[in-house]
């Protein structure tokens, strides 16, 4: 019963005043970030980044736990209340969230969003305080060849298996792994990609990047398409849900999560994938078949649970590996190390106080989620009227505010403004903000990995492959590598079997379509929030 | 020469409507009806939807009356697009709607009627909800 006690003691660290009043501020944060399309549980905690030079690290790893949780509940009010996904893991929510709103039915899909989004954090959590020390337990034997090898395939998967493009997902990841570059090399003590600057010496603070990719990007791309048809919202009351909904949702929910968590938890799962395999896992189980795509409740349940459950499995890795799999991870993890906290398996025994204070935290994030969420969320919806300029300019001022505040070097501004540019480039030409992000975190880290490895090989190579697990790491990249090829031989196959069986062809009709909103979604959640990566926030 | 009305989804501007559809069916003249939003806050409950135009639409052609229905998103505000209107059309006559507001909440937000009433160059007829 030590993670029980421990847990224990985590709730009295997480309910005192100060720490919940940051869960509080957090929540509140994170549902606002999520209403808004365009701006993500990421950036927001990277525009936030700065005020961990004055906070505890308990309160603040609080608060951002609570808006990047926030963030899952307030995308699926925009899904449903005005088919605008509000986080790129809600896009699946709007295609039945919105019919049903549509049809009168808008309380009902909050509803559903809501409580089974709350169902599933809860059992997400209870999963990552359970999993995460034996997960610990298992990665405390891994030796550097491993890491390298696990870091390599998180990069990998997340490039290659998310967003529409590898070829686009690729040069993003280059990108960013040449930014984390800038700086003196850790063991030679040469300069890289300093052009003679002084003061690229240090390397780029990864607050500026995160600023200047996430909010001036963003900022940018926004102002560059301000002018659009505005929308209306979806009159609703208070959302609520009759005995017959409760008996289509609770099902789903389970399931959703049952899909979610795993995915979350592992590198390039994300929120998206398993969001739409609850979907489509919902249409082919439920007793109302006719109703999908005019409104089933199923299909909100479902998908609506499955993020908020990947999000707690997005936790797993990054508190047990010091792994993050989506752009809110990277960005906390960068927070870790901003603190001087290493992360990885030594955080659990190190900073167990902490670790359990954030987990405990996001139990209580949770509920208080389900409180401001299920009677307000009309109210939150308001909050779309408000004039972007406005909007936009704080986010501008808080981000210059940010980035000067690292160093007080005015020279950070001017970076700001570079990467910035870049963010805004990135967009306008499709390239997805994830691996560039897990690049500029992760990319250092990797490189230490690997001169440890080479360092103790004494430069052997074959040092990279001396420990089993790392080899079956490149096996599994290799197959996600390997994998497209395989595709287009099948796909050559494919007209004649679907000569041989039309039927399974028009079966498999819908399912693409729906796959192709996705990516769709995934990308603009990439490209226009998420900054998010885990939204198009 | 043609009746312009500011139309918005509300009371107010079913009032404007009602009352521009009787004078332009009065003199005969076309009717331009101008919904606009400056387009920079993703939800604007002023700005019609499909649906409400098509209504509007159906509504006008049945009681056969020469119509143009115009949306423009351009960043101005309503005033600024209703009194361009009627100067591009050489309009005989603006219909507004009126509502009330608090004398600090016109302090704040301005008045969109005031400044129509205020600018224009033609008679402006300004009408209540019922």
């Amino acid at each position: 019963m030590d993670v029980f006690s421990s847990l224990m003691d985590g709730f009295a660290t997480a309910l005192t005043p100060m720490n919940f009043l940051y869960a509080v501020i957090g929540v509140l944060l994170g549902t606002a970030v999520g209403v808004l399309p365009g701006l993500g549980p990421a950036m927001t905690v990277a525009l936030l980044l700065p005020v961990t030079y004055v906070l505890e690290p308990t309160s603040a790893f609080i608060m951002f736990a609570g808006i990047y949780y926030g963030g899952m509940y307030g995308g699926s009010t925009t899904s449903i209340l005005l088919n605008t996904p509000g986080e790129s893991s809600s896009v699946v929510t709007a295609i039945e969230g919105n019919k049903m709103a549509k049809a009168g039915r808008a309380a009902q899909a909050l509803a559903t969003a809501a409580i089974g989004s709350f169902v599933a954090g809860t059992i997400g959590t209870a999963l990552l305080a359970v999993f995460a020390p034996i997960v610990v337990k298992f990665a405390v034997s891994l030796g550097s060849p491993s890491y390298f090898a696990i870091m390599v395939l998180a990069l990998l998967a997340v490039t290659a298996v998310l967003g529409s493009s590898r070829l686009r997902g690729f040069a993003s990841l280059g990108l960013g792994l040449a930014i984390g570059l800038v700086g003196i090399d850790s063991v030679t003590g040469q300069r890289r990609l300093t052009f003679g600057q002084p003061l690229l010496a240090d390397g780029l603070d990864i607050v500026v990047v995160a600023v200047a990719i996430f909010a001036v990007g963003e900022a940018l791309w926004v102002a560059a398409h301000l002018r659009r048809n505005p929308l209306q919202v979806i009159p609703v009351g208070r959302p609520w849900m009759g005995k017959q909904d409760w008996k289509r949702s609770w099902k789903p929910w389970l399931r959703g999560t049952a899909f979610g968590f795993p995915f979350g938890a592992l590198p390039a799962g994300g929120a998206e994938i398993p969001t739409f395999l609850s979907y489509v896992t919902e249409k082919r189980l439920s007793k109302h078949p006719e109703e999908f795509g005019h409104g089933a409740i199923e299909g909100v349940a479902g998908p609506e649970a499955a993020n908020n459950a990947a999000a707690a499995g997005t936790m797993t890795p990054l508190l047990a590996l010091g792994l993050p799999t989506n752009a809110t991870a990277a960005v906390m993890l960068a927070a870790f190390t901003s603190y001087g906290i290493q992360p990885g398996p030594q955080l659990f025994s190190s900073q167990g106080p902490l670790v359990w204070a954030l987990i405990a935290s996001l139990f209580i994030g949770n509920f208080l989620l389900l409180i401001i969420n299920l009677p307000l969320a009309p109210l939150w919806a308001k909050l779309l009227q408000l004039p972007r300029p406005y909007l936009y300019a704080g986010i501008l001022f808080f981000a210059t505010l940010g980035a000067y505040s690292v160093n007080l070097q005015a020279f950070d501004l001017v970076l700001l403004l570079v990467l910035g540019a870049l963010g805004f480039m990135m967009r306008r030409f499709g390239l997805p903000v994830l691996p560039l992000i897990l690049g500029v975190i992760l990319g250092p880290r990797i490189e230490g990995q690997l001169r440890k490895t080479l360092q103790l090989s004494a430069g052997d190579p074959a040092g990279l492959w001396s420990e089993p697990i790392a080899i079956g790491v490149y096996i599994i990249i290799a197959i996600i590598l390997i994998w497209p090829l395989l595709f287009k031989l099948i796909r050559r196959n494919r007209p004649a079997t679907s000569l041989l069986s039309p039927n399974a062809t028009r079966g498999n009709e819908p399912t693409d379509v729906a796959r192709g909103n996705v990516t769709h979604g995934s990308q603009r959640g990439d490209a226009t929030t998420d900054g998010d990566g885990d939204g198009d926030g | 020469m043609t009746i312009v009305v500011g139309y918005v989804p509300t009371p107010e501007g079913e009032a404007a409507l009602t009352q521009a559809i009787a004078e332009a069916r009065k003199t005969d003249t076309t009717l331009l009806v101008i919904n606009s939003s400056k387009g920079d806050a993703l939800v604007d409950n002023r700005y019609a939807q499909e649906p409400e135009i098509q209504g509007i639409e159906e509504r006008l052609a049945t009681q056969g009356i020469k119509h143009v229905i115009k949306q423009p998103v351009r960043g101005h505000d309503a005033a600024a697009e209703v009194l361009d209107a009627a100067e591009e059309h050489n309009a005989e006559l603006i219909v507004i709607g009126l509502r009330r507001r608090s004398p600090v909440g016109k302090l704040i937000m301005g008045s969109v009627s005031q400044r129509i009433l205020l600018e224009a160059d033609c008679p402006v007829l300004a009408v209540k909800a019922n």
